[in-house]
């Protein structure tokens, strides 16, 4: 009789987180600032029709780095539990905190069960209304979650983005100001990025209902100059 | 609750009825009787005028001979672009227009872009068919719609009956229990390139009109300051007409009757 050779769970989940990080690392990466209206969620995204940020309810966004096809899938159950959560109770009573807990048991639970890990970052962002603070959910391939405030970055090079917005970033900040250093936080001292490089959606918090909203070209290239 | 999570050949893709249905939250009307006195809506029209639509309805729902509700809104915007009215069993309609809305939402940011007016027409139409069983038992829901078609930059409106059947308008829609005198109402006034505010007048006439006959429509009730909802839908989206504006039409009507 064979028997299956032995691999210890440590090795097991090593290889797997191995396997996550290199497919994550291999596209580009994110970032999102708050500023005084909201948040703005800036992408380094060449293309114009497969989104990386998007709406998923009222003032609730996403935004996801690594596979396509994988956290497009976690995009739309989002906006399905959303959606149902808004029908079934109220709209008030669909939050960004209950949402990246759900993805984490979903995402924590594929990386151990599944022989395949996904290969993707994800954010959940909300935008808070009566001066409360907004909120930023960070959330791994193996389902950690990470509360994050002010700013996060996500993707293969997430630590060095996160340094250069540490030492930027400040209270107050205009939304093209926004903007600017987190484009400046992706690129880096050595490169810059052309506004059509680069896909913006902003949680404006001023809105009557729907915050959130995608910058045109135009209008990150104004923010950029302006 | 858990996220909703769906095998390949299960997966409702964009559509937000068929995701209800999936869960199990979708209205079961099978139990009621014919013999049920539920809350019912009337009267509402749509009239197509030079760069939109102007669609009102009455504020009164009843049940049986009883007033149950004397403020009910039956014209909703279901988006930035169009609007639904709703005549018909109360509890049922309400709810249609509550998926309707929700499903072009829930489209719109599954598959990041907007359904065509056409395409809303269409969903509405599915709905109300597949309300046709309750409506076998009482529970008939008849809605109008009608919007601003930005790709064909004009106000389109649609009527429908209670197998789902859609039938679009160049004119006037009217549907509910007082829709027989808005017919004639609009029938008489309309011409062709009405503007905004003749659109909004003759709304309001056929509307008292209805209300002079019809026990189950409402007039405007002047003394609570309740008109009817009147809404307006062009190239700039969905605004609705001001009580101020409406209370000035009536006004004008009831000038004209008390003179005859």
């Amino acid at each position: 009789m064979s028997m299956p050779f032995y691999v210890a769970p440590e090795q097991a989940m090593k290889d797997k987180a191995d396997f996550a990080r290199k497919g994550i690392a291999r596209g580009r990466g994110l970032a999102a600032v708050g500023f005084v209206d909201g948040i703005a969620i800036v992408a380094e995204n060449p293309s114009n029709s497969l989104r990386k940020v998007n709406e998923i309810y009222d003032r609730i966004a996403f935004a996801g780095v690594g596979k396509f096809n994988e956290f497009d899938a976690l995009r739309r159950l989002g906006v399905r539990y959303a959606d149902l959560q808004g029908y079934q109770y109220s709209r008030d009573d669909v939050d960004a905190r209950s949402l990246a807990n759900e993805y984490a048991v979903l995402i924590g639970h594929t990386f151990t069960v599944d022989p395949k890990p996904l290969e993707v970052e994800i954010l959940v962002a909300e935008v808070a209304l009566n001066g409360r603070p907004d909120e930023m959910f960070h959330i791994l391939y193996d389902g950690t979650v990470a509360d994050e405030t002010n700013f996060a970055a996500l993707g293969g090079d997430a630590e060095a983005v996160t340094d250069r917005l540490k030492a930027t970033w400040k209270t107050g900040l205009r939304l093209g100001q926004a903007v600017s250093i987190a484009v400046e936080s992706l690129s880096g001292p050595d490169r810059s990025i052309a506004a059509s490089e680069l896909e913006v959606g902003i949680l404006d918090r001023n809105s009557a209902r729907r915050c959130f909203r995608r910058l045109s070209d135009e209008e990150v290239e104004n923010l950029l100059q302006g | 609750m858990p996220l909703p999570v769906f095998n390949f050949a299960e997966d409702p893709g964009s559509s937000f009825s068929e995701l209800l249905h999936r869960v199990g939250l979708n209205p079961d009307y099978s139990a009621i009787g014919q013999d049920h006195k539920v809350p019912h809506a009337t009267t509402c029209v749509a009239v197509r005028f030079h760069g939109g639509i102007v669609m009102g309805g009455d504020r009164r729902a009843t049940a049986g001979n009883l007033i149950s509700h004397r403020s009910m809104e039956k014209v909703v915007q279901a988006d930035q672009f169009s609007a639904v009215a709703i005549a018909g069993a109360a509890g049922p309609a309400m709810e249609m227009v509550k998926v309707f809305q929700l499903s072009l939402e829930h489209y719109e940011k599954v598959e990041g872009k907007l359904l065509s007016l056409e395409g809303k027409a269409n969903l509405l139409s599915t709905m109300i068919r597949q309300n046709l069983s309750a409506a076998m038992q009482g529970l008939v829901v008849v809605p109008i719609f009608g919007g601003y078609d930005t790709r064909r930059s004009e106000g389109r409106i649609w009527n429908f009956d209670v197998t789902g059947g859609r039938y679009e308008e160049t004119e006037y829609v009217a549907t509910g229990s007082g829709s027989v005198h808005c017919s004639t109402v609009l029938k008489m006034g309309w011409k062709e390139n009405l503007s905004n505010d003749e659109a909004v007048k003759l709304v309001c006439r056929s509307l008292w009109e209805a209300a002079d006959v019809d026990s189950a429509t409402g007039g405007p009730d002047i003394r609570r300051g309740i008109y009817p909802v009147v809404a307006e839908i062009s190239a700039q989206g969905w605004s609705r007409v001001s009580d101020d504006r409406l209370r000035a039409a009536f006004d004008a009507i009831n000038a004209e009757v008390g003179a005859r």
